[in-house]
């Protein structure tokens, strides 16, 4: 888009390199809801109330949910679908 | 006049730079070691200082006379005045003395080229590189050139050049040098003894001849050098040709010893000039320089009768020229009358072959070229080659001419004759001699066929009308003449089909290497983007074969260079690993501009060396560099080690540290060992206090060089200290612990330069130490600069003005050491008038005694100096003011007692009155600081300054009118203060009666001076009053003079905020008018002061008159004053609020007219943008005027609305308008796929405010419905506003998202957000 050297969606690789979580119109599904599931595990991390709120709720330590957050931040949704991928292209 | 003034003094600074002529040797033989080598960029906002501030510090070649190295100095305290500014600037040109109108006069086209460069405006004059470089920056090309490619040597095959052959031939190199440097001492040798025995040489000329002969013998190869020898080093100096002929220089000395005098040879010659001993030595050339000139000397004559004196003798002997001189080469009829190549017919054409082979020889030399023996067999050869068609053409007609008017011959004269009866041939007198040299009486005549009659001529050809020759394809751009050795493939047409894919692939890249030099800017990208796309593809090799030689080219210019280096850039980045084999030649090319005197150019140098390095890795970097390090030419070793310095930024000093300290050890050459420690001191140059957390390391890999046994590594060495030091500070004195005591050592033991560069480490340590150690040390060196004080090297005294400076600033020297040991011998030595005349030591003489003066405090420094405010000398006075400014400055005036207040003032009173120069300001500045630092004591000389500054405004010049007026500006409080209203009362009169001024600056400084008296006098005391000033302001503000616009503008303003009343409104609307005018002034201070006084004027007038006019305004055509109003518009409604605006306002967008409508919805946005907040009360009275602008079919309602929405939904945050700002959303949504740029920018900076204020959930919602849109274009909209969002804020989004089932492994739903409690 012509306007596109105006605002921040100047270049594409630029963005992406500082904010990870940006998309793009070929983005698919499970790229997307990766991202999401990262962002949100990172307010809950990110925020000590939400924090509290679901070791409350899961009956357990707030460091350990803390750890369990973290620890699922690492393919949240599961596997990327290769085979199908490549089916795609 | 401004320009005029900046021109003398950028002229007398050029003089005094010593930029030109002797002077330029005789600086830069001791320019070395003065200055701060400091990367200020790195620290300071100052991005202009240079990346470093020398480029050579040592004179390479020691005592050598004629050394090659030119230094320059780029910047530091004597260039600073050129920084900042290109170097192909006119301002440049001047500064650095060179007569802007010998530029452009080998060429009338460099000539058009110039004016139009300097008629367009850029201001930059000539940008071809090689013109503005200095000797020592052509070497570039001199001395480098493209090494053949190297291996890759961490691939696993072979290297094409494997790291010992190159070592190896660096050495050869070396060796080669080496020898040929001794050759030439012994020359020089040979040549004072030569000279000496001047008188004696002519007996022994043919015995030398002799002795060539013999040598001669020996190989016939060598006779090609002869000539070249002939004339010394004429061409490059790079002493190349210095071949055999300088080992047989040293024969006739020898044989001189033995020669029997006058056998046979003397009769030969005449004898009425004494023989030169040899052709190329020892005939003295007038400039006694070590270059001799070939054209100067005595051609060789050869008589045609004498016996031909053979090879050998015409080779060792210059024959003068005799009384009967015959005609030699030169003198002779060219044969062509352009003068192109002027080989003449000798008639001994052919007779000996060295006769011919001179000229051939001679005549290509011209152009460079080395005269192969072989030439002379073809002696027309190279001259009928070069015959132009126009001399052809020439040439015929002239044969013709000659055909025709022939003379007629004995057997034509007799057949005439034979009619007339009694005709009878007589004998030729006896002395009659025929004249056989010219082609006179017995030319032989041509044959009639060779021309006459009409011929067809061809067509002319392209050339021949001047056409440049364009390239076979449509669009290409044009390829200049210079340019068309490296792309003269592009200019005949082939079937590309046919080509190989190799010749395709070259084809292809110099098309687009030709589009990104000559081409228009899209081409350019578009090539661009190309070249980097297929760097790979294109590989390494068909890449920079063809890159660098246009690199390397002597025409090539600013931009081309910026363009190229640019390719590089992209296309290393590309090409990783690959480029590897390159990296030599790369460097070659692009370390020239690490010291360039562009600042631009060395920043772009070091990107591409640092991305090269990190592309090809440290070990290639190394092993490529390596060889270059004790390369025996100092321009190499030079650009080499600011290379490596950049490479140590790039990837990490650490990694370099074990090479750099093997190479500080090196035992092989001095040569190592000294660029070692120069890229040291270049890595702290470069880095700064980057360097910290390895100084100690990286002092004790060169502190050994503080001892070494070559001068020039122990000053590299101190030098480098120095720079580190100077990085480090505030910290880092304990890793110079081990190097104090050599350090110091070294003050008592060196002399000249080397005593200089301790002088400077030392003065760059000092200010690291606590105060006890720098008491101390400061006590040592001391004695050492107090004694140089009276050195009269002019190097020596600014380091020691540094060094003073930089220790008297420590904590530890005491004030009573200072006073009496320091100051005495100080103002003795330095304060001189001779010291004032040279622009660099008055500037370091200046900053050492403020310096000193905030040690000891300011009446102890003004009191010393005072006096000499009454000096004959102006130059010495403005020293002195300026010295007495800055303390004040810095001080103040608390200590000066009233006897010293008294002499201050009667000598500055003297300065000010008898100032002759152009220059102002130092006195201005000065008079003005001492004045406000005294305050309320100048009472008693205000009468008298008042009188001076009435009697100067009266002055016929310019110049001194102007500086009256600035000073009542800078004095007015003071006056305030001491309650002299009765003074500024009258000045002020006087200076309203001067406001017919007719030269711009002068009026601009007078009504400043107004201003001042306004300022502080008060409206209401005012004289003139102000009722009749301000109707006097009104014509000048047509005045379209920034300087005095700007003025004049804060002066009204300045009314019209506290005295509006004392005007009637029918004045301030006349102002109004003016105003608008003003609103699109360049400067930016004026467009803000005429926006504030709008604002007071219609505080002062009410708004309704002024919004009459304004809004009657946006009907007029022109679109500047159309835009000021809707700015002046939006000030009205602004500072009267907006309710007293806006319904005019909105009625007015009622009228059909697409401008007036447009100026609406513009004044409303810059309303809404100044009054923020206060939108909120508006909101809902302009959305139905938004709703349609929103939906108006024109494109720029609707950009102009959402600009509007913009800066309303920004104002309206928070502040629960989300209802109307909703619907505003849902008006401004449809616009998202528009496609003109300033359009889609206006409607997506209109979402953006919405997501400010609506937050980024009520606008997810809407970018929801298309990411997945089937269609691309709307998905690539809707993720480019999902972005924003995005960034904006993805916490705020996390809630947002959509719930989304699993799916077989796939865990899809956030089930952190389904807890409940």
């Amino acid at each position: 888009m012509a306007a596109d050297r105006f605002n921040i969606n100047r270049s594409w690789e630029h963005l992406q390199n500082k904010y990870v979580g940006t998309g793009h119109p070929d983005l698919t599904k499970h790229e997307w809801l990766t991202n999401q599931h990262r962002d949100t595990y990172a307010t809950h991390l990110g925020h000590h109330d939400q924090l509290a709120y679901i070791a409350v709720a899961q009956n357990d330590a707030v460091g350990r949910v803390r750890y369990q957050l973290l620890e699922k931040m690492l393919q949240p949704c599961g596997p990327p679908p290769a085979a199908k991928d490549d089916e795609d292209d | 006049m401004d320009e005029e003034i900046r021109a003398l003094q950028s002229a007398r600074q050029g003089l005094e730079k010593g930029m030109n002529g002797d002077a330029l040797e005789a600086e830069e033989e001791r320019a070395p070691l003065n200055k701060i080598a400091f990367d200020q960029d790195l620290y300071t906002r100052d991005r202009f200082q240079g990346f470093s501030t020398e480029l050579v510090e040592e004179d390479e070649d020691g005592g050598n006379g004629n050394s090659a190295g030119a230094k320059r100095e780029s910047s530091g305290d004597v260039g600073s005045a050129r920084e900042g500014m290109h170097p192909s600037t006119k301002e440049a040109y001047r500064q650095r003395g060179r007569d802007l109108e010998t530029l452009g006069e080998d060429g009338s086209d460099r000539e058009l080229l110039r004016s139009l460069r300097e008629s367009e405006g850029s201001g930059r004059l000539d940008t071809v590189i090689a013109h503005r470089e200095s000797d020592y920056h052509k070497r570039a090309r001199a001395v480098r050139q493209l090494s053949p490619s190297r291996g890759d040597m961490l691939s696993d095959q072979t290297p094409m050049r494997s790291y010992g052959k190159v070592l190896e031939q660096q050495q050869l190199a070396n060796e080669r040098e080496e020898l040929l440097r001794r050759i030439e001492k012994q020359k020089k040798d040979a040549e004072d003894k030569a000279q000496a025995e001047s008188l004696a040489a002519e007996a022994k000329a043919l015995e030398m001849a002799a002795a060539v002969d013999k040598e001669e013998g020996a190989g016939a190869v060598k006779k090609r050098k002869r000539w070249d020898a002939n004339g010394g080093q004429e061409k490059d100096g790079s002493g190349t040709s210095a071949g055999d002929w300088d080992l047989s220089d040293a024969t006739p000395a020898m044989i001189i010893s033995d020669a029997t005098p006058g056998v046979g040879g003397r009769n030969r010659w005449d004898v009425e000039t004494p023989m030169r001993g040899s052709a190329a030595d020892a005939t003295p050339t007038p400039g006694g320089s070590g270059r001799r000139n070939r054209w100067g000397e005595t051609p060789k004559t050869v008589d045609a009768s004498d016996a031909t004196p053979g090879p050998s003798g015409m080779s060792g002997v210059t024959p003068t020229p005799s009384g009967r001189t015959k005609k030699n080469r030169w003198d002779q009829t060219p044969l062509t009358q352009s003068g192109q190549v002027a080989v003449g017919t000798t008639p001994l054409i052919g007779a000996t072959p060295l006769v011919g082979a001179t000229p051939v020889g001679s005549a290509l030399a011209q152009f460079g070229q080395t005269p192969a023996p072989g030439a002379a067999g073809g002696l027309y050869g190279p001259a009928s080659s070069s015959v132009t068609p126009e001399q052809e053409q020439r040439l015929k007609w002239e044969r013709e001419l000659e055909e025709r008017n022939r003379f007629q011959t004995d057997e034509e004269i007799e057949a005439i004759f034979k009619l007339v009866p009694g005709f009878k041939v007589l004998e030729p007198p006896t002395n009659y001699q025929p004249d056989r040299t010219g082609r006179g009486v017995f030319a032989t005549p041509t044959p009639m066929t060779a021309g006459g009659g009409f011929q067809i001529q061809s067509t002319p050809a392209r050339e021949e009308y001047g056409i440049p020759a364009t390239p076979s394809e449509g669009n290409l751009p044009f390829i200049a003449p210079e340019d068309e050795k490296y792309f003269k493939d592009l200019l005949e047409a082939v079937d590309e089909e046919a080509l190989p894919a190799s010749e395709l692939k070259k084809r292809r890249i110099m098309r687009l290497l030709l589009k990104i030099k000559k081409g228009t800017p899209p081409q350019r990208k578009t090539a661009l983007r190309q070249i980097t796309d297929k760097a790979r593809e294109f590989g390494a090799e068909a890449l920079f074969d063809q890159i660098l030689p246009l690199l390397m080219s002597p025409t090539l210019e600013d931009q081309e260079r910026h363009l190229l280096v640019k390719v590089i850039d992209r296309v290393l980045y590309k090409l990783d690993d690959l480029i590897r084999p390159y990296v030599h030649k790369i460097l070659v090319v692009i370390e020239p501009l690490l010291i360039d005197e562009d600042y631009y150019a060395r920043v772009e140098g070091r990107e591409i060396i640092s991305n090269l390095a990190k592309a090809a890795g440290l070990a290639t970097m190394i092993a490529t560099m390596r060889p270059d390090i004790d390369n025996l030419d100092e321009y190499v070793r030079n650009t080499t080690a600011r290379a490596f310095a950049v490479v140590a930024s790039a990837l990490g000093i650490p990694s370099l540290l074990p090479f750099l300290k093997a190479v500080c050890l090196s035992k092989k050459s001095w040569q190592a060992r000294h660029t070692g420690i120069k890229i040291i001191q270049q890595v702290a140059i470069l880095m700064g206090c980057a360097v910290l957390p390895h100084l100690r390391q990286m002092v004790e890999i060169i502190e050994h060089g503080l001892v070494d046994e070559n001068q020039k590594v122990r000053t590299i060495t101190a030098l480098a200290l120095a720079a580190l030091a100077e990085a480090a500070f505030p910290y880092g004195i304990e890793s110079f612990d081990s190097v104090l005591r050599p350090l110091w050592k070294g003050i008592r033991q060196h002399r000249g330069k080397g005593l200089a560069a301790f002088l400077k480490a030392i003065g760059f340590i000092i200010p690291l130490m606590d105060a006890n150690y720098a008491n101390y040390y400061t006590k040592e060196v001391m004695v050492i600069l107090i004694r140089e004080f009276t050195s009269p090297d002019e190097e020596m005294k600014k380091i020691v003005l540094k060094v003073v400076k930089q220790c008297v600033a420590t904590e530890g020297v005491p004030v009573p050491y200072v006073k009496e040991d320091v100051l005495p011998p100080f103002f003795q030595n330095f304060w001189t008038q001779r010291l004032a005349m040279d622009r660099r030591n008055y500037r370091q003489v200046v900053e050492t005694t403020v310096e000193l003066a905030n040690k000891v405090g300011a009446a102890e420094i003004v009191g010393r100096i005072v006096d000499d405010l009454k000096d004959t000398k102006e130059d010495y006075r403005r020293m002195v003011m300026e010295t007495i400014e800055k303390v004040v400055t810095n001080l103040g005036a608390a200590d000066v007692d009233p006897r010293l207040e008294e002499r201050l003032l009667d000598g500055l009173l003297y300065a000010f009155q008898e100032q002759v120069n152009e220059e102002t300001s130092v006195m201005l500045n000065g008079f003005g600081t001492v004045i406000n630092a005294l305050g309320t004591r100048c009472k008693p000389y205000l009468q008298q300054i008042a009188f001076t500054i009435k009697f100067r405004l009266n002055n016929k010049n310019a110049k001194v009118r102007m500086q009256a007026a600035d000073l009542i500006g800078r004095i007015a409080v003071v006056m305030k203060q001491c309650g002299e209203d009765q003074i500024m009362g009258h000045l002020g009169q006087v200076l309203f009666e001067y406001l017919g001024e007719e030269y711009p600056e002068v009026l601009g400084s007078i009504l400043g001076a107004l201003k001042a008296i306004v300022n502080v006098i008060g409206m209401n005391k005012m004289t003139p009053p102000i009722k009749e000033l301000l109707p006097r302001l009104t014509p000048i503000l047509k005045n379209r003079h920034e300087k005095v616009q700007e003025n004049c503008i804060d002066l009204v303003g300045r009314i019209a905020d506290r005295g509006a009343e004392h005007v009637p409104s029918k004045e301030w609307m006349r102002i109004c008018f003016e105003l608008l005018e003003m609103l699109k002034a360049h400067k930016k201070a004026i467009r803000r002061a005429a926006v504030n006084t709008f604002g007071y004027i219609a505080k002062a007038v009410g708004p309704s008159e002024v919004l009459h006019t304004l809004l009657r305004n946006l009907r007029v055509q022109e679109r500047q004053n159309r835009v000021c109003t809707t700015v002046a518009i939006a000030i009205v409604a602004e500072t009267c609020n907006p309710f007293t605006v806006l319904p005019a306002l909105m009625n007015e967008y009622r009228v059909p007219e697409l401008n007036v409508q447009n100026g609406v919805l513009k004044a409303l946005s810059f309303m809404f943008e100044y009054i923020g907040e206060m939108a909120k009360d508006y909101i809902y009275a302009v959305v139905p005027l938004l709703e349609d602008a929103l939906m108006d079919r024109d494109l720029v309602h609707r950009q102009t609305a959402a600009t509007t929405v913009k800066h309303l939904a920004l104002g309206c945050a928070g502040l629960g308008c989300e209802d109307a700002l909703v619907h505003l959303l849902n008006l401004v949504w449809p616009n998202i796929f528009e496609v003109s740029p300033h359009v889609i920018n206006a409607v997506f900076e209109a979402i953006g405010g919405l997501v400010v204020a609506l937050g980024p959930t009520k606008v997810f919602h809407y970018v929801l419905q298309g990411l997945y849109h089937p269609a691309r274009k709307v998905r690539e909209v809707y993720w480019k506003i999902y972005n924003t969002l995005y960034i904006f804020g993805t916490d705020a989004l996390t809630p947002a998202y959509p719930r989304i089932e699993d799916e077989g492994i796939h865990t899809f739903r956030r089930t952190t957000l389904e807890i409940f409690i």
